[in-house]
């Protein structure tokens, strides 16, 4: 039976979540990670709910970036590891629409439940609730962005040993741009500011990563398959 | 139009011999235009009015500053080639190229931070161009990592070499990105500002600038014997360059 690369990509969504949520307390790992980081800051930075409202939006940011980070790890890994991946380039479908599917199966379960968590993170930081939904829009897109950019790092890790740390460094450099317009969507929407700019600077670096960054992983991983 | 001469450079051995002819001479070519534009910058050249003798610096950190981007391109260029003509000379030509652009890169940094604290009163401040420089910098990092991480020589070639073309896509993103961020803060105060330079400050410039590419070249040229040494150290044409 001959499918076409949508129907492929359908199966593969599938395939990860059905295997995801065998095992959820991985889901729940990066959430939890996300928690102490952003629990972290008010220990080290001050208690004072004026003070931590200024720093929420950076805190909000490098808290969902590291644990986005933690999250990739797993992306291509364990499928590299038990030859799905050489499966999936053998099979003669389009692989950049396999990874594609596969990095939007992967955001819908840890960067999507990330934004989705946001609000229990940003209102002890002094958010105020009308804030929440754009907070959580903008970090719902940013992630979107950062795992269309990790796809990219975590294929060409692949081949290396001890990936984590090459991951990071791969990765944060390249996410700069994502992190700046997150932020300043996330301060516009805290002092009730002008979310659209920042939020359209954000949707446009996810178009060009839709665009261009399944090409790339794909390179990526069949550079670390040969 | 033939393309023989772009083949030669598919060959290890011609690539090791052209690399060893050439590097006396931008070698000294280099050291020659260097000492000129030095004489001229440090000696010539007329104190700034407002900066006095602080400006001089700007005859190191100006030429670090391109050639940290200008090897950045080179770099992705070669890597660029290497992956689609599957060239394995220009794949070394890209790991050659990536230290010595880090090296320019700290060379900018450190350069500027130490014009900035007599200048702007701080050895570092948030500006755009301060911080793309760093995150060029962390670029660099990721681009020397990647290559050290994997055994397999080719895939450290391949992989670092898409990280490289991925990299200069991002570099103008990045850029424009940190300089709208800035713009949102106060402005730091340009002390240089659009000042005109008078010639006999300008033309030292122009000549460190020469130099400076010069210079890259020859340790380019020197990096990249080293580097087909370690690559091709099984094959025959070692041994008899090598005698």
């Amino acid at each position: 039976m001959r499918t076409g690369s949508l129907g492929v990509a359908q199966l593969v969504i599938a395939r990860d979540l059905r295997l995801a949520f065998r095992k959820p307390s991985q889901l729940l790992q990066p959430l939890m990670f996300f928690m102490i980081v952003a629990t972290l800051f008010p220990l080290t930075l001050t208690p004072e709910m004026s003070r931590l409202r200024d720093a929420a939006p950076g805190v909000l940011w490098i808290g969902a970036l590291l644990s986005s980070l933690l999250a990739l790890e797993s992306l291509f890994r364990e499928d590299a590891q038990d030859g799905t991946l050489e499966q999936f380039a053998l099979s003669g479908q389009s692989l950049t629409w396999m990874l594609f599917a596969k990095t939007c199966t992967h955001w819908l379960l840890t960067g999507l439940p990330l934004a989705l968590s946001t609000p229990i993170v940003a209102v002890p930081l002094g958010v105020p609730t009308e804030a929440l939904w754009s907070v959580v829009a903008s970090v719902a897109l940013g992630s979107f962005a950062l795992s269309l950019i990790g796809a990219i790092s975590a294929g060409l890790t692949l081949g290396a040993r001890r990936g984590g740390v090459l991951l990071s460094l791969l990765t944060l450099p390249l996410a700069v741009p994502i992190l700046v317009f997150g932020a300043d969507a996330t301060h516009q929407a805290i002092i009730g500011g002008a979310i659209g700019p920042p939020l359209r600077m954000l949707g446009a670096i996810a178009v060009l990563g839709v665009t261009l960054a399944p090409l790339a992983a794909a390179a990526a991983v069949r550079i670390g398959l040969e | 139009m033939s393309w023989a001469w772009f083949h030669r450079f598919a060959s290890p051995p011609w690539v090791y011999g052209f690399a060893t002819r050439w590097t006396p001479w931008f070698g000294g070519a280099a050291l020659l235009v260097m000492l000129w534009a030095l004489y001229g910058g440090l000696i010539l050249a007329p104190p700034d009015y407002q900066q006095k003798d602080a400006f001089r610096i700007v005859y190191i950190h100006a030429p670090s500053a391109t050639l940290s981007m200008a090897v950045y391109a080179t770099m992705a260029l070669a890597a660029a080639v290497g992956l689609i003509w599957r060239m394995k000379v220009a794949h070394a030509v890209a790991a050659a190229c990536a230290p010595i652009g880090a090296w320019f890169t700290v060379a900018t940094l450190g350069t500027g931070m130490l014009w900035g604290k007599p200048m702007w009163g701080a050895y570092w401040v948030w500006d755009p161009r301060l911080t793309s420089e760093l995150v060029l910098l962390f670029l660099y990092f990721g681009y020397m990592g990647l290559r050290a991480g994997i055994e397999d020589p080719q895939k450290a070639d391949k992989a670092s070499a898409m990280l490289a073309i991925v990299g200069v896509v991002n570099l103008p993103i990045i850029h424009y990105s940190v300089t709208w961020w800035n713009s949102l803060h106060q402005k730091p105060t340009r002390l240089l500002g659009e000042a005109d330079m008078v010639w006999a400050m300008v033309w030292p410039l122009l000549l460190m600038f020469l130099a400076f590419f010069l210079f890259f070249a020859a340790v380019v040229l020197i990096r990249l014997r080293a580097e087909l040494l370690r690559r091709e150290r099984s094959a025959s044409w070692i041994r008899e360059v090598l005698k």
